[in-house]
């Protein structure tokens, strides 16, 4: 799936060399009354992957447009390779590949992509290397000469990211990409973000799929309420948030109040028709299950788990990931 | 079926802009048209003529006198002076008042010939009355006759006594010598119908409101603008139709703009290289590009099909159509700016072309319009484009004569541009 890489010329002298791809340092943002971004601080190192793990509205969006450029922070500063957010040599350092389908959709997946590409001031060579290296890249050989709208949705998908990739930036910012789409195109896309992150790009996607940012991301940032609450590798973060602690699962044919009650009595919660508690030991799931028996629940399964990225998230923010 | 309808509703009381405007633009429309059309009389248009005086007779005089205070007439003997305290221009000689009509300036001219004061009016196919020269440009149907109208009018009213000598010389002609007793009475008569005359004159009244068909004093008409051109309107409409439709198409084609904001495109071509104004730029140049190929393939149909005499004129057709194709794109990139939605720019735009349209002279001609119609007509862009045109086809006026056109275009080109840029800032940064 890899392809081969025809790296361009650095669009950008002006950069310093050893700068960060990205720092963004106590960035703010309002939106009228609603804090979009509240002192968000975030670096990416050359070749890393960063998640950005967070539910709708947590601020995802504001902070790669910020970065972008496209979004004039309150206060903060974002710095691209050295250089201020939306310069141009940070412009042509970063490749963004937005949310919506933000294609021309009666041309070709071959115009589209060179049209991108002149966008970003590249010569004619360049456009026809880098053109061939993201159809490549998203599988779309065969499609180049096709109107975009009559793509597929992933196909779509596929071509939305190649287009912010034609100019083959340093560092990607990828806004959910995997948005709408089947579980097979999404792991299509999971190959070729794993294809680019061999070749050393530095990534920063964000989702609220929690099984994605594990997959994909070398450090995770959980973001709610416009703040980062969290950040590191996953293991770390559950190692902050849980410790050595476990997790139970319990499901039961009872009526639903009686589960509530009985949970929270037991410093549990009821997510998804599941209680959920977390022990120190093995030996607390005994009591637990007895507790019940003596409330008149009747028991269908029970489980134990170490917790996981939306335990984490359940924990610091008390909502799940895709409220 | 209601739940369709009760949908579409819903949608439409979202978008409240294109609400209020499907309602506004046929009210608007209609109002445009009642105006034009409604017959207010104190609005209605007036020929603007040219009078030559060669004779300076008694009858000359009273004939231009008579002329001129007719209130459907706007009587011009000289050109207007340069400024306010400017001496007066000599007057209007047969050639420059030629020039004055091919140049558009005036729909007519009138000259009193030599010797018109010897033989004013004339009876019957063997008359030698002296006819007057009318010079016109045959684009204006209309104005040629009113002038003809008044003039009859005004022999009757301002000559009563030049037609009562002319009728005695008739009578002794033809029915042998008035005795000198005959004589005196007659040229008493005369002398006291001269004084009326001169009384009426005093006054301040316009004359009477009837008036005559007859044509007693004699009149060679000659078209000095449009007068070889078998075609004599297709250029005229070529342009007055073209600029119209190119207003509809830039202003379509700009709302591109929209889709490529809706969809996030706008965006994303915003986060490279191209800044906002390098944007509006490209979209300014591809709609002018788009506009100019649409007025060629327009001009080149009207050659083809109905001999508009395209290829004499090219250059003339070059720069107009440039300027025209330049002012409609950056109106259209403006509108799109202004606009949030496609609904929205549909509603503002066929509101504001349409008015455009029919107070610029896309519908029918300016010079039918009442004068404060024409006047506001000179805000719209049709109003120059078609008067340019009309300088290159109809008049066959050098580039050089465009100058007036081709700046109003290009300077409300550029405003317009720099005002779509001011409005598009919106979408710059959030």
């Amino acid at each position: 799936m890899t392809p081969t890489a025809t790296a361009l010329e650095p669009k950008t002298s002006h950069d310093t060399p050893t700068a960060l791809p990205l720092r963004v340092v106590s960035l703010a943002k309002r939106f009228g009354q609603t804090v979009a971004l509240d002192g968000v601080s975030l670096e990416v190192k050359a070749g890393e992957c960063v998640g950005l793990l967070g539910p709708n509205g947590a601020g995802k969006s504001t902070l790669i447009r910020s970065i972008v450029g496209r979004v004039l922070p309150d206060s903060g500063s974002v710095e691209v390779f050295g250089l201020a957010a939306g310069s141009m040599g940070a412009r042509m350092a970063l490749g963004w590949i937005p949310q919506e389908i933000a294609l021309y959709p009666r041309i070709t997946v071959r115009e589209n992509l060179a049209a991108f590409g002149r966008y970003f001031a590249l010569s004619r060579t360049q456009i026809h290397d880098s053109v061939a290296w993201c159809l490549k890249w998203a599988a779309l050989e065969d499609r180049a000469g096709d109107i975009a709208k009559t793509l597929s949705g992933g196909m779509k998908r596929r071509l939305n990211m190649a287009a912010g990739l034609v100019h083959r930036p340093r560092i990607v910012l990828m806004d959910e990409p995997t948005v709408g789409v089947d579980p097979q195109s999404r792991n299509r896309i999971f190959e070729m973000i794993e294809s680019l992150r061999a070749e050393g790009t530095a990534i920063v996607y964000t989702t609220h799929y929690m099984e994605e940012a594990e997959r994909l991301c070398d450090r995770i940032a959980i973001i709610d309420h416009g703040k980062v609450i969290a950040q590191g590798t996953k293991d770390a973060l559950v190692r902050d948030v849980f410790g050595q602690r476990s997790q139970v699962l319990a499901r039961f044919s009872s009526p639903v109040p009686g589960i509530v009650a009985w949970a929270e009595s037991h410093g549990g919660r009821l997510v998804d028709s599941t209680a959920e508690f977390t022990i120190e030991h093995s030996s607390q799931v005994g009591p637990l299950l007895e507790s019940a028996a003596s409330a008149g629940l009747i028991l269908d399964d029970v489980s134990i788990r170490r917790p996981n990225l939306e335990s984490v998230f359940l924990h610091l923010t008390g909502r799940e990931l895709r409220d | 079926m209601f739940s369709v309808a009760r949908t579409s509703l819903l949608a439409l009381r979202r978008d409240r802009a294109a609400f209020v405007l499907s309602f506004i633009l046929p009210i608007a429309f209609f109002s445009i048209f009642a105006v034009i059309f409604g017959g207010r009389h104190d609005t209605t248009p007036r020929v603007k003529v040219i009078l030559v005086d060669e004779d300076k007779s008694e009858a000359s005089r009273g004939l231009v006198r008579g002329l001129s205070r007719e209130s459907s007439l706007i009587v011009a003997t000289h050109p207007e002076p340069s400024g306010k305290d400017a001496p007066v221009p000599p007057d209007y000689t047969a050639a420059t008042a030629e020039a004055a009509v091919k140049a558009g300036e005036f729909s007519v001219a009138l000259i009193i010939p030599s010797g018109f004061g010897q033989h004013p009016v004339g009876f019957g196919p063997d008359s030698n009355a002296v006819p007057l020269q009318l010079l016109n440009d045959s684009s204006d149907m209309i104005a040629p006759q009113v002038v003809i109208g008044m003039l009859q009018k005004a022999a009757f009213t301002s000559m009563p006594a030049v037609m009562a000598q002319q009728g005695m010389q008739y009578s002794e002609r033809y029915l042998g010598d008035f005795t000198p007793a005959q004589r005196a009475k007659m040229q008493a008569s005369l002398d006291d119908l001269k004084r009326v005359q001169s009384n009426l004159e005093n006054s301040s009244s316009s004359g009477s409101d009837t008036a005559s068909s007859a044509s007693i004093i004699a009149v060679n008409t000659r078209s000095v603008v449009g007068d070889n051109k078998n075609n004599s309107m297709i250029s005229f409409y070529a342009a007055a139709i073209g600029v119209m439709f190119l207003l509809f198409t830039a202003t379509g084609s700009a709302g591109a703009l929209l889709d490529e904001a809706e969809s996030g495109a706008l965006d994303r071509v915003l986060s490279s290289r191209i800044t906002m104004t390098r944007l509006l730029a490209g979209k300014l140049f591809y709609n002018t590009v788009l506009a100019f190929i649409q007025l060629v393939a327009m001009f080149l149909w009207g050659w083809a099909v109905f001999k508009l005499d395209f290829f004499s004129h090219l250059a003339g057709f070059t720069v107009m159509g440039i300027a025209t194709a330049f002012s409609v794109a950056a109106f259209g990139l403006l509108l799109a700016s202004a606009c949030h939605t496609r609904a929205q720019l549909g509603a503002l735009s066929t509101l504001l072309i349409l008015i455009m349209s029919s107070i610029g002279g896309s519908m029918f001609p300016r010079f039918l319009m009442p004068e404060n119609i024409q006047k506001a007509g000179l805000l719209t862009l049709n109003a120059w484009a078609i008067d340019g045109f009309t300088k290159v086809f109809w008049r066959n006026l050098p580039v050089t004569s465009l100058g007036p056109q081709v700046g109003v275009l290009l300077g409300a080109g550029i405003v317009l541009f720099l005002i779509a840029r001011r409005v598009a800032r919106r979408w710059e940064y959030a």
